[in-house]
């Protein structure tokens, strides 16, 4: 078996605004459009990977929070309706989507020899966070790619964010590791925003741009502080400063995706591609693609 | 009708091991048998309305009420997947559910209803609900726990509540589906393992329902920070039910308390506690807090251009009941002193060229006194309109109680007191609204003093306030 291995890591946002603004059949709700950039920023992210050979997409959401453990979703396919709890107006999704299980329960039982607390969701009710759904639908509207969903374990509230980072960043040399065994190829995402502080009204159109601003200039100056270390392949200091990230821009990142995302790429010195940057109700976005595949050929 | 009222309230647990698995530990069971005990209380009582406040339920934009009058579905716990599945079927009365949002946006709040197929209620109001209510037979409205509110805006959506119970006049139960200390145990346990996850946890526990145990819940919502700090992760903001809780309980101290149980479930505090409202004959409270009635936003973040209003601080206290000097109408003069004159920098200035009092022999004269404060020239209660003119909401009680300490510091400066006056003559805006709270001060106050009093309705002042009186006093001897 040829190794396996991760051809791309991307960061996404998955607010359902970006679902909401594109009306696709599966979302309920309908909108007149909005959060432009970010689209195309996705739209970018998708041709770009669309020339990367794939089998499966491994995603890490912060709205599955679990804090026994980490959790990966253990059945081979899940269908139901996602209503976004505090977006309800905004997102009402139907499901469809394919688990590779075997990949999942590899990289479970790996991370479980390591002495972390795991745990395989495999009650066939549950229904998947609409941050996985967000993410999924934009990553890969067609849905044709099995997922690895794993959950975001909220060891930043329970000890610290360094502690979570120790945490994620063993995950993600798990996370590699096991990618590498399995002989597959994986896109791998952390599903989540830069800045984190949302307005608390909204708007009488939600998509109405002309209210669409970052929270406050704090939040952009470090939205753009750590775009810099992103696009300068400066991912050693991107970790260094997560506990500060994390506790003045109320960053997402707090769910541990970052730090799990840039460990299991092995913390790249290489640029990443920034396909967008938006905001969504005052919260700070980026798609961004580190591109592991091209990178590799280069350095050969 | 106007006798609704909150006839008994509950803190119970969130987590799906009391529904699902009660036999699998002692203190499981236990809590179990505490749920079904609040259960038969309620059905036992005149209940006719299951309030709950859920804190597994967050929101962002403002509060969240469930307005679905049936909404059905199979709750999946993110943590406790593998205990099982909890189906679902509620009887929600989304007519009040309706008239709370709308009672939400009278005292200044951001809410809404939502009435969706398919909507994920939250672990703890399903518990709850499935435990309390078993057989679907009391309508239940459920609130959600926004992440971003502090004590006022949480208290003012407990009153915007009461208001709509009082009004309908139901007989409600309030919930709070909460823990007390909530760290878990961060691993997978064997079930005859669990205890609280700490010491700690477990003493900061015990004095909470110390206080519980004698009634005190507005101490213990006047303690939530400090609870938030000592025992709890952030899951949300601060240790809020207990705000909402109190606020909807009239904040007092001295209700009918009983805990039915107390336990761990997997590390965190789980507490089954009846307050009821009936006098437990104590009552003592000291107010470190301001009591909001009205919401006037902190965040205007869409609208203003202030980068003030986008600064981060959770920790300010969001709200008071003053608007900035600007607002509050025309210039302000300096106050005349002709021979006679009595004059107070304790005293808002006037708007015109005249004093604060003039002195006739043994009597005082008073110029119209209303309820601006001296410094800032806020009005206690908020302004009747904004610059604009849009009406606002406004507390006639505040504005009438800072209209009579007003003359109380131009009578003391004047060397008299309020206990000399001797006519009033009271001006409003609007009779026909604010009459019964502007009464109600009058007779706490210059009521129990006994001066004449001739009260009118006139179209306008000259400052966006709904009172004022015109006095006459005796000087002292
Ligand atoms: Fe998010």
């Amino acid at each position: 078996m040829a190794k396996g291995r991760i051809v791309a890591g991307c960061i996404a946002p998955h607010p359902p605004h970006l679902v909401y603004a594109e009306n696709p059949d599966q979302n309920e709700p309908t909108s007149e459009g909005g959060w432009e950039q970010l689209r195309w920023g996705y739209e970018r992210l998708r041709e770009s990977l669309s020339e990367i050979e794939h089998d499966v997409i491994v995603i890490l959401s912060p709205h599955w929070q679990t804090y026994v453990g980490t959790h990966f979703l253990g059945l081979e396919n899940f269908q139901s309706l996602s209503v976004d709890p505090v977006f309800p107006n905004l997102f009402r999704y139907h499901y469809d989507l394919n688990i590779d299980v075997e990949l999942a329960k590899q990289i479970h039982d790996n991370a479980e020899k390591a002495g972390l607390a795991v745990k395989m969701m495999e009650n066939p009710d549950f229904r998947v966070d609409y941050g996985t759904i967000t993410t999924g639908h934009l990553f890969n509207p067609k849905w044709d790619k099995p997922l690895v969903v794993i959950s975001s374990n909220r060891s930043t509230d329970y000890y610290s964010a360094e502690v979570m980072q120790e945490m994620m960043i063993e995950l993600g040399r798990i996370t590699r590791e096991t990618i590498e065994e399995s002989g597959k190829k994986a896109v791998i995402l952390a599903s989540n925003s830069l800045s984190h502080r949302h307005f608390t009204t909204e708007s009488e159109i939600p998509e109405d741009m002309s209210k669409e601003h970052i929270a406050s200039h704090a939040m952009h100056l470090w939205d753009m502080r750590i775009i810099d270390y992103i696009r300068s392949g400066q991912t050693q200091r991107i970790l260094d400063e997560m506990p500060e990230f994390i506790e003045q821009a109320i960053a997402e990142s707090d769910g541990g995706g970052l730090s799990w995302l840039i460990s299991a790429l092995d913390t790249p010195d290489y640029p990443a591609i920034l396909h967008g940057y938006g905001t969504i109700i005052g919260t700070g976005n980026a798609v961004v693609e580190w591109p592991c595949y091209k990178h590799e050929e280069e350095s050969q | 009708m106007s006798d609704g009222e909150i006839i008994g309230s509950y803190i119970v647990p969130v987590h799906p091991h009391t529904y699902l698995v009660p036999e699998q530990n002692p203190g499981w069971t236990k809590l179990r048998e505490a749920f079904d005990e609040a259960a038969l209380r309620i059905k036992n009582s005149e209940a006719d309305l299951l309030i709950i406040y859920s804190t597994t339920w967050p929101s962002i934009i403002g509060h969240q009420i469930q307005a679905d009058p049936n909404p059905e579905w199979v709750m999946v716990d993110h943590d406790f997947h593998d205990l099982g599945s909890i189906p679902y079927s509620f009887n929600i009365d989304s007519e009040f559910a309706n008239a709370w949002n709308e009672a939400n946006h009278q005292r200044g709040l951001k809410s809404r209803t939502v009435n969706y197929h398919g909507f994920p209620i939250d672990v703890g109001s399903v518990v709850a609900l499935k435990l309390l209510n078993p057989d679907n037979a009391i309508p239940a409205v459920i609130v959600s726990s926004n992440v971003y509110a502090n004590r006022s805006e949480t208290s003012v959506m407990a009153k915007a509540c009461l208001d709509v119970v009082r009004s309908t006049g139901r007989k409600a139960i309030a919930i709070t589906a909460m823990s007390l200390s909530n760290r878990m145990f961060t691993e997978n346990i064997d079930p005859a393992d669990d205890k609280i996850h700490s010491l700690k946890d477990d003493e900061w526990n015990c004095k909470i329902l110390e206080l519980m145990e004698k009634g005190r819940l507005e101490d213990v919502g006047q303690l939530s920070r400090t609870i938030q700090k000592q025992i709890r992760i952030r899951k949300v903001v601060a240790f809020k039910p207990m705000w909402w809780l109190s606020a909807i309980n009239d904040n007092r101290n001295d209700l009918t308390g009983e805990v039915l149980a107390y336990e761990a479930i997997h590390g965190a505090g789980a507490a089954v506690i009846h307050l009821d409202p009936a006098s437990c004959g104590t009552g003592d409270k000291e107010y470190d807090e301001d009591d909001v009635e009205y919401f006037h936003g902190d965040r205007s973040v869409l609208d203003s251009n202030d980068p003030e209003a986008t600064a981060i601080d959770e920790e300010v206290e969001t709200i008071d009941e003053i608007t900035t000097a600007e607002e509050n109408g025309p210039a302000l003069w300096e106050p005349t002193t002709v021979d006679g004159s009595v004059n107070t920098d304790s005293a808002p200035k006037p708007v015109g060229a005249y004093p604060h009092a003039r002195r006739v022999g043994d009597l005082l004269y008073l110029s119209g006194v209303g309820p601006r404060q001296a410094v800032t020239n806020s009005i206690p209660g908020g302004p009747i309109h904004d610059e604009d003119g849009e009406p606002l909401d406004y507390d006639i009680k505040a504005q009438t109680k800072a209209v009579i300490d007003n003359i109380a510091l131009i009578l003391e400066e004047a060397g008299s007191s309020l206990e000399q006056v001797i006519d009033v003559t009271t001006f409003l805006v609007d009779m026909k609204r604010d009459f019964q709270g502007y009464n109600e001060v009058w007779a706490e106050t210059l009521g129990k003093i006994g001066p004449t009093r001739t009260t009118l309705a006139i179209r306008a002042l000259p400052t966006p306030i709904a009172v004022e009186m015109k006095v006459i006093a005796q000087l002292l001897e």
